[in-house]
């Protein structure tokens, strides 16, 4: 497939230099959209600036690029600031008053070009939105080198955001977090808000006057989403959904240009490739995060669960020696003992054998001195809490034992000797069973 | 066509897309109610734009079978599948990761419909992409919807009613306290999903016959203007699938009498017109009943201000026969401007609460007894909070300002009781009466 490759560095390299730009442009804004809970915030614009392009069009009566660029931005700005205004003056949920008021723009913009399209042929798909694969075509010369229009009003753009997101990086952050708090240290939250809202006019516009919207849509909410699931510091999170953004553009240029041909087709459209790729990084982030990742939460709930049954089982035969039983038990009778299926059972005992505490004895499982230290201690937290919640915080006697069950499995050494010391150093627990004493290593 | 054959529906087009679209509204109406109240009112702006990659696939698989693609049925098969997997991924997002339910939208949006974007890319190269009409889905097509049209937007909004009625109280307690709901044992997921299904049906029917911005603001705007109504939800519902069915139908014959008028933007703007009116003038939220609740209020506030001023003056000097205080003794009571002052004494002079006469204010009969009424409410809060919450006494002076204009009659009869204060006569202050700062 990737001899099917046809690469061109004059067209794919300068598509793939505009798909970055455009990206991070937005990815850069689109983290404090995301936490301000605003991410669709976007997408309203990408379907609001119809209006302002159809009345520069009405007022300029010609298809010049710069009026119908401003018109865009101010209606944008607009988009956000009716949105606001609807929601704090008649108290209407955010969603709904960003639906009430782009849907709005967009009808009020449609009727317009219908009404403008007597004089001149105004298509609305063709007038809102460009292509990415056309930009290398469109190129103007700077200082000597022929660079693409939108390569050079994105590359701006994406400077203006990149200087704007480092400059007020703390007045973001805090009117982010807490715009009260903002406000009274002194700057102006509803200023910083409004900031925010012309950059992201103006970054949403200019992408999809040259690549698309949808592309600068994904890139507002997607890269920063899934930065979102793999930190918990804001600079971490711009720089992580700015490498993705990037990297989202990139490959997903060369997917477009490669996948169709895996099924017979030639190459797809490119913003949406780059839209699917930022996606499947999502996906992979949502289930693989570190710490937030759906599938890595799994895993740790169920190792922590086989830790516990672990513990379960060494105190159980800790116990069974204590009271002298001779009766050993074997795998399946265990997994009834803890109503665990068997598949459990087998990896903790497995586990258990590996780390030698405990060792296989002919009719069934004994522990080992290594075992038995790990019983010990469990054993000794489990009746030291018993006693501290009799005696200190004055629980019935037959109510501790599951209490102390779940608290047993997280209690470690140090734990252990300031129990010992708040209930006077006990040797039997409310039961009358001996607290075994703390182990020495 | 004049204006008697449209408002009588003659012509038989103008007659199937105009009850069709109300009937459309009326469905839209009524589930974006819930969507809304869910705070999800975007649903519908994420569903749509999910349903491209189905639309797109599902041409692409049936061209490839030997099917034909362009069939109805297999399109909004497609829609389906992929609408209702943006939902779960939405719902999944949204339940078992820390990212927000816009968020979660947002992102479902716009990879969807990228990857929509790219599998249409995809039918171009195909025979008989680009006749496909693929794109028809997205922007629609109102003033050509035909019969099998308007069976289906029927069909659907007949499930939707049924659905919405037999369903309403488990959907109530779904949209307004869900821990509840499932502590009393009502399966929430299942319940979502059932909302989530209409939302999609409602979604679909609607995108492939007036297209997707039209349906997102159908699903929006009704369910919105009618909350500025009433707080009833049965209300809500029914305002809601009105006013959807009003813009719907006044849209679409607007657009059928004029020759410029898209009907899919005329129908939005109309419901935005809607929206505006129900905005300012809505009889329970309206802004403009708000701003006169409020303006009461203070009005109400700044009347007990005064005369309990009056009074606490006229005890400082003892001069409960004439009842009379000079302007100035009052201005110095409170941070109050001489402006808002003499005004709050003259809306209580037209209340015959009090009279005044050159720069002296005299309280009537009627007056000294509101007077004396309110300041005993004032103190007998300040003993309260004295006595029971503790609070030193000179801290107590603002705390019963904050609540004395809202307390009942119920409320003083306790405090009377827990305090043991005789009935008529005012306590004195517990703490020094100055003027304020």
């Amino acid at each position: 497939m990737w001899v099917a490759l046809r690469w061109d560095w004059n067209l794919d390299g300068w598509i793939i230099t505009v798909g970055v730009l455009s990206a991070v442009a937005a990815a850069l804004l689109g983290n404090f959209l995301v936490l301000r809970r605003m991410s669709l915030l976007g997408d309203a614009i990408s379907h609001a600036v119809l209006p302002g392009l159809a009345a520069a069009f009405m007022i300029t009566s010609s298809r010049n690029s710069l009026p119908m660029f401003l018109g865009a931005v101010i209606v944008g700005v607009l988009t956000a600031f009716f949105t606001e205004w609807i929601r704090s003056v008649g108290d209407v949920d955010e969603g709904a008053s960003m639906g009430v008021v782009f849907t709005s723009l967009f009808a009020l913009g449609l009727v317009m070009i219908v009404q403008a399209a007597d004089h001149v042929d105004l298509d609305p798909s063709c007038v809102l939105y460009g292509a990415i694969e056309m930009t290398p075509l469109d190129k103007i010369s700077v200082a000597g080198f022929a660079v693409p229009r939108a390569a050079l009003s994105l590359g701006i753009v994406a400077l203006a955001n990149l200087a704007f997101v480092t400059l007020f990086m703390k007045e973001l952050k805090l009117s982010s977090f807490d715009p009260a708090l903002a406000t009274t240290t002194g700057f102006n939250a509803t200023l910083m808000h409004y900031l925010l809202m012309i950059l992201v006019a103006v970054t949403a516009v200019a992408s999809f006057e040259s690549v698309g919207n949808i592309l600068v849509v994904a890139m507002f909410v997607v890269p920063p989403a899934a930065a979102y699931m793999l930190t918990d510091r804001l600079t971490t999170m711009i720089l992580i959904s700015v490498i993705i953004a990037a990297s989202s553009a990139v490959l997903g240029h060369i997917a477009a240009l490669t996948v169709p041909g895996w099924f017979g087709y030639r190459s797809t459209t490119t913003a949406g490739m780059m839209a699917v790729v930022a996606g499947l990084i999502l996906l992979f982030a949502v289930a693989f995060a570190p710490r937030h990742g759906i599938v890595v939460k799994r895993v740790r709930h169920h190792l922590l669960g086989l830790s516990i049954l672990a513990d379960d089982v060494v105190a159980l035969l800790y116990r069974m020696d204590e009271r002298g039983e001779s009766l050993r038990l074997n795998a399946n009778q265990l997994a009834t003992v803890f109503l665990v299926d068997r598949f459990s059972i087998r990896a903790v005992l497995r586990w258990l054998r590996l780390r030698d505490q405990i060792e296989r004895s002919s009719d069934g499982y004994n522990l080992t001195n290594e075992g038995r230290t790990r019983a010990q201690g469990l054993i000794r937290s489990h009746r030291l809490w018993e006693q501290y919640l009799v005696t200190l915080a004055g629980i019935d006697a037959d109510r501790i034992h599951d209490k102390a069950e779940s608290l047993e499995h997280f209690t470690d050494a140090e734990l252990r000797s300031r129990l010992d010391q708040e209930t006077n150093a006990p040797t039997v627990d409310p039961h009358g069973r001996p607290i075994p004493n703390e182990e020495r290593s | 066509m004049s204006w008697r054959d449209l408002l009588l529906l003659q012509d038989y087009n103008t007659r199937v897309v105009v009850s069709s679209t109300a009937l459309l509204g009326c469905a839209a109406g009524l589930v974006g109610t819930f969507t809304l109240l869910r705070k999800r009112a975007l649903m519908g702006d994420a569903l749509s734009h999910a349903t491209l990659p189905g639309i797109a696939l599902a041409f692409i698989i049936a061209t490839a079978t030997g099917h034909n693609g362009k069939s109805l049925t297999v399109l909004l098969f497609g829609a389906c599948i992929t609408g209702l997997m943006g939902v779960a991924v939405i719902l999944v997002l949204r339940n078992s990761t820390r990212l927000k339910e816009d968020t979660a939208l947002g992102a479902v949006l716009s990879v969807f419909f990228g990857a929509g974007m790219a599998l249409l890319g995809v039918v171009q190269q195909m025979k008989g992409g680009h006749a496909a009409g693929l794109e028809a889905f997205i922007y629609g097509k109102t003033a050509s919807m035909g019969f099998n049209d308007a069976m289906l937007i029927s069909g659907v909004a007949f499930v939707c009613v049924l659905v919405c009625l037999l369903l309403f109280k488990e959907f109530k307690l779904l949209c307004f306290d869900e821990a509840f709901a499932g502590s009393r044992g009502v399966p929430i997921v299942l319940l979502d999903l059932a909302l989530m299904a209409l939302v999609v049906m409602v979604c679909i029917v609607g995108l492939q016959a007036v297209g997707l911005i039209l349906m997102i603001a159908l699903l929006v705007i009704p369910a919105a203007a009618a909350r500025f109504w009433t707080q009833q939800l049965s209300t809500i519902v029914f305002i809601s699938a009105g006013l959807g069915a009003a813009g719907g139908m006044t849209g679409a014959a607007m657009s059928a009498a004029f020759a410029n008028l898209p009907s899919g933007a005329t129908i939005v703007l109309v419901c935005s017109l809607f929206f505006l009116f129900s905005m300012v003038f809505g009889t329970n939220r309206g802004v403009l009943v708000r701003f006169l609740r409020r303006r009461r209020m203070n009005r109400s506030v700044a009347r007990q201000h005064l005369l309990r001023a009056i009074y606490e003056v006229l005890e400082s000097s003892g001069d409960f026969d004439q009842r009379a205080v000079s302007f100035a003794s009052l201005l110095d009571k409170r941070s109050w401007s001489a402006k808002r002052l003499s005004r709050s004494i003259q809306s209580a002079a037209q209340d015959n609460l009090l009279d005044q006469t050159d720069g002296q204010v005299h309280l009537t009969d009627e007056g000294i007894n509101e007077a004396s009424r309110l300041t005993r409410q004032h103190r007998l809060w300040e003993l309260y909070l004295i006595t029971y919450a503790e609070i030193a006494p000179s801290k107590v002076d603002r705390d019963a300002d904050a609540i004395e204009h809202v307390l009942e009659p119920e409320v003083v009869l306790e405090l009377e009781a827990l305090l043991k204060a005789s009935h008529a006569n005012v306590p004195p202050s517990p703490h020094a009466l100055g003027t304020e700062s």
